[in-house]
Formats: C-alpha cells, structure tokens, sequence
C-alpha cells in the first residue's frame, strides 16, 4: 500500500503545483512532499526487514487491460534504489531554495513527476509498465534543462532526448517481440518474460536493443557523448537529478533485464561487455585529469565510477553484483554531495572554471572539510562508502578476469589524480579575486551536507545492513540467469 | 584487559573528534594538550598490555563487530593483540606522545594550531588500527588512513601550492602501492577464502614453498610496501613530504608511518619465508634504495632533506634485513631507529626553529654553543644512527649485517658501503652545522635561541632512548641476551622452521662482521672532521664533478618520472578529449544525425503532390521486382 501512494502523491502534487500559481509556498510544498515520500520509504523498510528475501514480497494489483497490469513489487534492489530516490529528491529540492527559478511552480512539479516515474521504473513488476514510467522520466529532465539551463542549452537536450529516445525505440520494440512469445495469454508481466525461451538467433538482437537503451542512459563508453555537455549544462539540480538517480535505471535495467533474460550472450558477449566498461574507466579518468570545468570534470568522474559498475554487473560474480547494488547507492550520494559542493562554489564565485578559484580552504574552513569528506568518498577512501562498492566491485572483476582488475583498478589511482588536483586548486593556495569574499556554509547548506555524510560514513564503517537488503536480490537474479530458476 | 584493546586506537580519535568538532573553540595551547593526553592515554595502556606480553599473556584476537558478511565472504573489524603488535604501540604511542608534546611548543605560533593536532591525532589512531588489525583489510584501513593524515600533514600549509604539490605526490604515489596491497588482498582472499592473518598463515604453511601464487602475493605486497615505505621506484615522495612542519616529518616520515611496510612484512613472515624469489626481490630493492638514498643525502644542503634521504636510506637496510629472512633485524632496527631518526628530526626542527626557519646547512654554522642542548641531542643522535657503541643503532644495524653476510658477502659489503654513507653525510651535516663560523645572517629581533622546555625534554628522552635502546638486543657475543630476539620469537617460531637454516657463523667470523665496519666508520667519521672543521666550509656545488652534480640534483629521478610519466598521461588526456571525444565518438553521433536529418530533407522533395510523378516511381518499382524475381 505505501508503495502506491509513493507513486501516486508525487503525481497528484505535481499536477497541483502545474495548476497553482507561481508563489514561495510551491518549494515548500514539493519538499514537504518529497520528505513525506522519504518516510514512506522508511517505513516500507521497516515492512521490509524482517524477510528480505523472495520476489515479489508484495504486489499491488490496480487495474489490467491488455495484458499491463500494474503491478508492483518489491525486492532489495527495488527497496535500496526506492530509499536512494525517496532520500535524494528532498535534498534536491531543499538546495534548489536559494537559486531563483522562473516559474518555479513547473520546477518543483517537474521534479515531482521525476521522482514519480523513477520509483515507478524501480518497483513495477511489468516490462509494460516499467517502458511507460522510463519514457516518463525523460520528459522532466529533457524540460529542466531545456528551459532552466545554460548556454547552448536547447541543442544539448535535444541531443540527449534522440540519444536516448533511439535507445527506448530499440528497447520497446524488443518489449514487444517477447510479449508476442509470452505463453498462454500473453503477459508483460516480469515472471512470464523470465519463462520465455527465445531461439539463439533472437537473443542477439534482442540483447543489443536491451544493452543499447541501458548503456546510453548509464552511460557505457562509447554511447557516453550526451552526458558531460548535458550535465554541464542543465541546472544543478537537474544534473543531480540526472547523475545522482537516472542513471541508476539503465543499471536496474541490466540487473532486471540482460542477466535474467540472456544468460547465454551475457556469458558470451559480457566480456565486450566488461571491456567496454573498463575502457570507460581509464577513458574517462584520463579525460578528468585535464578538465578545467568544475562540472564538467565531476561528470567524467561519474562515468569512470558507472563503467566499475557495468563491468561489475557483468562479472556475474556475487560480489560483482552485490558491490554495483551498493556502488549504485554509494555513487548516488556522493556524486549529489560533489554537484552540491560544485552549486555553493558557483553562487558565490558565478564562476565554475578551477583555474579561476582557489584558496576557499582558508575562506570557508567548514565547507573544506565537507567538501574533503566528499571527495574522499568519491575516491573510495576506507571507511567511506565508496570504498565497500568498489572493493567488491573490483573483488568481482578480479573473480572474472585478473587482468581485466588491475586496469579497472587503475580508477583508485586515477580517482585520487584528479580528484586531489581538482580539490587542491580549488580550495588550496592563496584567494584569488573571485574568491576572496567566499563565505562559509549557511545553515541550510549544512543541512543538505550532514545527511549527505552521514550516510557516506554509515554505508563506509557499517555497511552490513545495505549488504543484507540486497544479498537475496543478487541471489535470486543469479539464479534465474544461471537457469537454476525458470 | 585485552578485551578492552579497542580503548588504545579510541583514545585518538575522540582526541581527533573533540578538536576537530571544535577547532575554533579551542585557546591557546588547549588542542595541544588534549591531543597530548589522548595519546597519552593510549601508551599507558599500552604499557599495561606489554607487561602482560612479557609475562608471558597469549596472542589474543579481539572481534570489535562484522564488518561485512555476505555469501562466503566474512570479513571483521578485529584487532590482534601479540607481541609484535604491542612493541609496534608502544613505539607509535610513546614517540607519538613526545612529538605531540614537542609540537605543542614547536607550533605555538602557527594560525593552524588547532587543526594541526586534530590531524596528528587522526594519524595516530589510523596508524593504531593499521599495527592493530587481524586480517588484511583492517590494516588496509589504517594503510590507506595514515595516506590521508599523512597528505594533509604535508600540505599543512596549504596556501602553498609546492606543499600542496608534494602532499598530492605523496598520497598519488602511495595509491599505486595501494593498488598492489588491494591485489594481493584479492589473490588472498581467492586462495584462502579469508583475510585473517592466523587463517592466511596456517593455511599458507600447506602449500608448497615458492608456488606462483605466494610469489605473486608477497610480491604485490610488497608493492604496497614499496610506496608506503618509499623505496625504489615509489621513494620520490618522501624527500618533497619534508614540506611539512617537521614534528610531522619525525613522527610520520621518519618514526612510524613509513615503517609500516617493514611492520606489514614481518606480521607476514610466513607467507615472504614461502617466497624466496620475493625475497630476493625485496634484498635488491632493499639494497639498491639504500645505496642511492645514501649517496644523495650525502650531496644535499637542506637539513631536513638530508634526513629525509637518510630515511630512505635506513628502510632500505630494513629491507635487506627482511630479504635475508631476519625479521627481528628488521623489526629492532625498526624500533631503534624510531628512536634516533625522531630525535635528529626533532633536534634539526629545534635548530631551524633557534635560526627562524633556514633550513639550508650552507648558511648554518659554529651553533655549539648557542643552542648546547640541540647540539648534545643532535651529537648522540648521529653517533647513534652511525653504529657507534653503545648506542642504539650500533646493535641493530650490527644484527642486520650478520644477516646480509648470511645470505650473500656482497649483500654484506654494500650494506657496509651504505652504513659508511650513513656516517660521512650524519657527520658532515653535524660539523657543518655546529662547528666552524658562523655562517647564518644575526636578525636582531629574533636572536639565535635554545627552544623551551616543552622541546627540549622530549628530545632529551629520545636522546635517553637512542643510547640504551640497543640494550634490548645485544647479541650473545658480547655476553648479552639478545632480548628483542627471545621476546619476538613466537611471532617468527613459524617462518624459522619453515626457512630452517642452521648455519651457524663461527664467533670469530661474528667479530670481525662487527669490528671491521666500527673501525671503517670511525674513519669516516674523522675523514668528516677533517674534510668539514679543519678547512673552512665551501658550497661543495662550486667545486663541479660529474658524479656531485648527479647526486645533488637526485639523478634526476623526478625529472624522469615527469618525462615518462606524467607528460604522457597529460598528453593523452588532451588526446581523449579533443580527438576521440569530440572528433570521433562525437562527430560520428552528430553525423547519424545529420544524416536522419538529410535524409528526411530529401525524401520530402519526393512528396511533390504531382500524381505523375507517383505513377512513375510505381512502375519503376513493378518494373524492379518483377526484375528480381526473374532472376531468383
């Protein structure tokens, strides 16, 4: 029951806040909102708990029509990227307050339907469904960035919403052809499509279309090229929308899609796979090394950390798949904390480019040491969050391929390169003109910092509860791909 | 009592807590003292968990909760509590505590006092949790932990971006160790099914000696040893670390942090015994780091770099000592180096500090007497680190040669040639600096001064150390009982059976392996005095040779690694971005649509509405199948 009034309040509001006319109250409304949406999530994880365990643990049957039904379920990979979701949009919305937005009241409910369609895309239990809701997702990010974003901005969505349509077009179409095969009468429905037996010829299209519509929205290099124009471009917010949750979807996908439906070529083809990623990895750390825009330099980061999470999923391996579960969270927080701390260097200075800044440290010596903790985390440094997904992330790809985990392990190496340098010439060193009146921390940039941290240092020192809600995830999902169950 | 081992590393992080949670509350010397104290705390109950070693208390492993535990994978924050673990303690706590004590006067007037000390004390208790942990992943914490106080440390003074520099060229290259360490950790983890140390070892002990596996594991180990412990090709670093205040360069360049590989090597004797191509490895590098260490130091002119070679320089005897299989060498020079590297550290912190802050030796001299108590500590200091008896490191580096001539006399004559460097470069320094005229420029308003007490009193305790502490090892030959080696024996009991090697030196062999290198180093030593106080000190750089400009210059190791690494990286940074990024992947996606684009463009001019010109295409089409067909 929660889990449908978390779909169903975003929406309503949403539609409320399109109606209502452009006033203060309208942030205050759509955070109360997300923050309402967060404690159902607590609370369906108190419900959740006591038996992590089987698929679906409880379904919500509202209406069936053709063959969609909507049906939702949960299990702890649908409940970790529920709580990421339902965690992250509150704190998005709160550190939108002190930016000024036209027509604000489309912003806020914009967001809300985001919020809306991703826990749609991480609950539903019917492919249909699950098409609908991932479609729906792309409409408020491609509308946030087009009209709250920065130069060249119309072009640069545009790019991403073909990017990404292209791969939705593939995906549906391969949706369809399944269903057409579903037995009996014919379902969407997840469990009918994992009982379908697809002749080998099939599958290798049909696994490209997956691949192809997950790999851009990840994104896996080379289908990458939307990604750090768009999130230098589009608003903070958007960005952290985009990097901090979206992408997470293409990752679900491959979790609830490729292993399940094609064991074979996920053996055979998951190497290009795995190669694919860690390409990414060196790849795009390398590009970082020599990035002079803020934004721009967090965003290559973001996609060296999402390859490690590919190449994960990937391996097949338990530890594989239970570090991407947990780097999904990981990166998630983090990646929002590093775009936060970009969006308060950016209203102060109105400059986002490094070599402008420098010698903030001694400026804004609370907002150093939140930033600093941040960045630890993004360089898996022990103890942060980052570290326990990238350590089984890595132990995964080493269980898989020893060589293919010392280049994939360059990212610890990499990762403390630009992440360092970055940090070094941006807070470091002697004021420079822009920052020389940098102020420290408000208190409502605290407030948006301390929960950030708190849950970097809680999934870093105790990380057994995250790895318990999503064991029996990965156990079952690689046994339905290992064909142990149908 | 040893149930509650997790007081020792909780002391410092609450003391790091409490400052750090309240860096602009703290006045004056307060921080100081808090973080004193905290560590303080520590090294009592070390003291207590020593006693209970010595009489005779088991190893004990302490489960502090899971840290992971999923699948077949279990991994717990547990500390193991035994003999080796608990000098390691007391040599982190008890010099930690004298340099906090030191820096509580040496960093009076820095506007950065506070955050200081919450960072000395975040490294003291990373280091507790890296000497503490029972498996490989809970010292990879503290590993990795002391990287970081380490990094900030060194670029303390962060509005100096050649700090910054070197602090980032630290931490950078202890992450490439790192990596190694991380590997090994895998390959353990595939092999054995388990981190735990005692698991790892009375497993390792059933497979046969010099198997790929254990080579391929202790080597990434010792890979990670190789950056932590800044030996070639990672020891770049570790002379750029002096930029930090030099408390930080005793307690964490000189006195524990870098001797973490040498700890980390030891705790695994019986996986290194099991490896004898690693062995060989680590004698060569051990060795090899020594002898270059050794012969920069001897042409540098800033006080702290000198001592920063020579660092390098005594971690790479450490080295030789593990290769040669004698890991008490290792670990009591370990300790008595400790003692005396803190000390010279701490004595030059106290000079730089009576002259304001020069650090180049040149403009230094004749400072006997100005500032008698550095001098004092500075002089046992150097006969320490020399090998003089019977002061501290006589014994230890005596321990260590014997173990180089065991394994090869050539091992055991470089190692001569380094303890001979080691004597000409401590010496040369001492006379430069404290004999002759006096070179430095008088600034009336700071005259040259003695430091206070809150200085002075922990060097002269280490200083105390330096002299007695070869008494824990003084070898049966000279009617002593070797007591470091009967105290460590349960921790290496394993790898001696496992290397079982009886070949006794004779103990006429054993006087001359220890007269021969005393008589050559005192003749370096007045080969010091008389090239340095009896002829009037000139800038050496003046007098050009091929090999002095080589050395003074570091042979250019930075320069190469700029060359071959760096600008290459750089170069293929740039490379990605503007070529493959933006020319390549990019243009390709813009050009697929361009080309949607075009093609929706063109066809249009198909739809022109004329009847005529659709009856025309229609035929053709008929026209074209019906070709097909007829040809199918």
């Amino acid at each position: 029951m929660i889990l449908g009034v978390l779909i169903i309040l975003p929406l309503i509001f949403s539609l409320l806040l399109f109606a209502l006319p452009e006033t203060e109250k309208n942030k205050i409304i759509a955070l109360t909102v997300s923050l309402v949406c967060f404690a159902g999530a607590v609370l369906m994880l108190f419900n959740f708990l006591p038996d992590p365990s089987g698929y679906p643990p409880f379904e919500v049957k509202l209406l069936k029509s053709m063959g969609v039904e909507f049906k939702f379920g949960v299990d702890g990979l649908s409940m970790l990227l529920v709580l990421l979701t339902t965690f992250l949009t509150p704190l998005i919305i709160y550190s939108s307050f002190d930016g000024e937005f036209k027509r604000s009241n489309a912003f806020y409910a914009l967001i809300l339907i985001m919020e809306m369609a991703l826990i749609g895309v991480f609950t539903t239990t019917d492919i249909m469904l699950f098409y609908i809701f991932w479609e729906i997702a792309l409409i408020p990010v491609f509308f946030i960035s087009a009209l709250w974003g920065g130069k060249n901005t119309r072009v640069i969505t545009f790019k991403f919403f073909m990017y990404t349509l292209v791969g939705g077009l593939f995906m549906l179409a391969a949706i369809v052809f399944i269903y057409v095969k579903t037995p009996g009468e014919h379902s969407f429905a997840f469990s009918e499509f994992y009982k379908v037996i697809l002749d080998p010829q099939a599958q290798k299209w049909l696994f490209l279309a997956f691949f192809l519509a997950f790999a851009i929205k990840m994104p896996i290099f080379p289908f990458h090229t939307w990604q750090p124009d768009l999130y230098y471009t589009a608003p903070t917010q958007g960005t952290m929308m985009m990097a901090g949750i979206m992408l997470k979807m293409g990752v679900y996908g491959l979790f609830r899609f490729v292993l399940p439906l094609f064991p074979v070529l996920t053996i055979d083809w998951g190497f290009y796979a795995i190669i694919l990623s860690v390409i990414g990895i060196v790849y795009a750390s390398i590009i970082a090394i020599r990035q002079d825009e803020l934004k721009k330099l967090i965003a290559y980061s973001s996609l060296a950390h999402v390859g490690l999470i590919a190449a994960g999923v990937f391996t097949r391996t338990f530890n594989g798949l239970e570090g991407a579960m947990i780097q999904m969270i990981s990166h998630g927080v983090n990646i929002v904390g590093l775009f936060f701390c970009y969006e308060i260097i950016f209203r102060r200075t109105k400059s986002g480019k490094i070599s402008d800044l420098g010698g903030i440290a001694s400026q804004a010596p609370i907002f150093a040491i939140f930033f600093m903790i941040i960045m630890l985390g993004s360089i898996a440094f022990p103890l942060t969050n980052s570290f326990v997904g990238e350590f089984l992330l890595l132990l995964g790809v080493f269980e898989y391929n020893k060589i293919l985990a010392v280049f994939a392990g360059l990212t610890i190496i990499f990762g403390a390169v630009y992440m360092l340098w970055m940090y070094q010439r941006t807070m470091y060193g002697e004021p420079k003109p822009l920052t020389a009146g940098f102020s420290d921390l408000t208190m409502r940039e605290i407030l948006i910092l301390v929960p950030v941290i708190v849950i970097i240092l809680w999934i870093g020192i105790y990380p057994q509860m995250f790895i318990g809600i999503a064991e029996p995830a990965v156990k079952t999902i690689l046994q339905i791909n290992s064909g142990l169950i149908p | 009592m040893i149930e509650n081992i997790w007081l020792v590393p909780l002391f410092p992080l609450i003391g790091f807590l409490v400052i750090a949670l309240n860096f602009r509350g703290f006045k004056g010397i307060w921080a100081g003292r808090v973080a004193s104290v905290a560590v303080l705390a520590s090294f009592v109950v070390s003291v207590n968990l020593f006693l209970q070693m010595t009489s005779g208390h088991e190893a004990q492993t302490v489960t502090i909760f899971n840290w992971l535990h999923f699948n077949h994978i279990s991994i717990s924050f547990s500390f193991l509590v035994d003999r080796l673990s608990v000098l390691m303690l007391l040599i982190v706590t008890g010099v930690g505590f004298l340099i906090h004590i030191y820096s509580i006067g040496y960093m009076k007037d820095d506007a950065g006092y506070n955050r200081f000390f919450s960072y000395m004390n975040l490294f003291v208790f990373f280091m507790l949790l890296l000497v503490l942990g029972s498996n490989y992943f809970v010292m990879f914490i503290g590993w990795e932990g002391v990287g970081l106080s380490s990094y900030l440390l060194i670029g303390f003074w962060f509005k100096n971006q050649e700090y910054n520099n070197a602090a980032k060229k630290a931490f950078i290259m202890n992450r490439i160790g790192d990596l190694g360490f991380l590997l090994a950790m895998f390959f353990i983890l595939q092999q054995f099914g388990t981190l735990n140390f005692s698991d790892v070892f009375s497993k390792t002990q059933s497979l046969a000696s010099g198997s790929t596996i254990l080579t391929l594991i202790t080597l990434l180990l010792f890979a990670g040893a190789v950056g932590k412990s800044a030996q070639i090709p990672l020891f770049t670093w570790l002379p750029d670390a002096m930029a930090g205040p030099t408390p930080v360069s005793a307690l964490i360049h000189a006195a524990t942090m870098v001797t973490a590989g040498i700890y980390m090597i030891a705790r695994s004797n019986v996986l290194f015994v099991m490896a004898p191509v690693t062995m060989w490895v680590i004698s060569i590098v051990g060795i090899a780091t020594a002898l270059l260490a050794g012969s920069i130091a001897i042409f540098q002119t800033d006080i702290k770099k000198i001592l920063a070679y020579s660092t390098v320089s005594q971690l790479g005897l450490m080295f030789v000592a593990l290769g040669a299989g004698r890991f008490t060498a290792a670990m009591f020079h370990l300790t008595t180096h400790a003692f005396f590297k803190a000390l010279l550290f701490l004595a030059a912190g106290s000079v730089i500090h009576a002259l304001s802050g020069e650090q180049n030796i040149l403009k230094m001299g004749g400072l006997r007497h100005k500032i008698p108590v550095t001098f004092w500590v500075f002089l046992i200091g150097s006969l320490a680190i020399s090998g003089i008896p019977p002061f501290a490191g006589f014994f230890s580096k005596d321990m260590i040669l014997a173990g180089a001539f065991e394994t090869s006399p050539l091992l055991w004559a470089v190692s001569v040639i380094v303890a001979l460097m080691t004597s000409f470069y401590i010496f040369r320094l001492l006379f430069v600096v404290f004999w002759g005229a006096t070179r430095q420029k008088e600034d009336p308003h700071h005259p040259v001064h003695e430091s206070p007490k809150t200085m002075t009193v922990p060097m002269m305790i280490l200083a105390g150390l330096s002299v007695v502490g070869g008494l824990l090892g003084v070898p049966h030959l000279l009617g002593g009982s070797d007591r470091i080696h009967e105290y460590l024996s349960p921790i290496f009991a394993a790898s001696v059976a496992i290397k079982n090697t009886t070949t006794e030196i004779s103990s006429q062999t054993e006087w001359i392996l220890m007269v021969v290198p005393l008589l050559l180093i005192l003749g370096m030593i007045y080969l010091a005095y008389s090239m340095l106080v009896k002829k009037p000190v000139t800038d050496e750089r003046k007098q050009k040779s091929f090999f002095k400009d080589l050395a003074y210059n570091k042979f250019y190791v930075d320069e190469l690694y700029e060359a071959i690494v760096q600008r290459p990286v750089s170069a293929l940074s740039v490379f990605f971005h503007e070529v493959i990024e933006v020319k390549i992947i990019d243009r390709f996606v813009n050009n697929t649509g361009k080309l949607v684009i075009w093609t929706g463009k063109n066809i249009r001019y198909m739809q022109t509405g004329n009847v005529g010109v659709y009856l025309f295409f229609m035929v053709v089409s008929i026209i074209l199948i019906l070709f097909f067909n007829l040809f199918n």
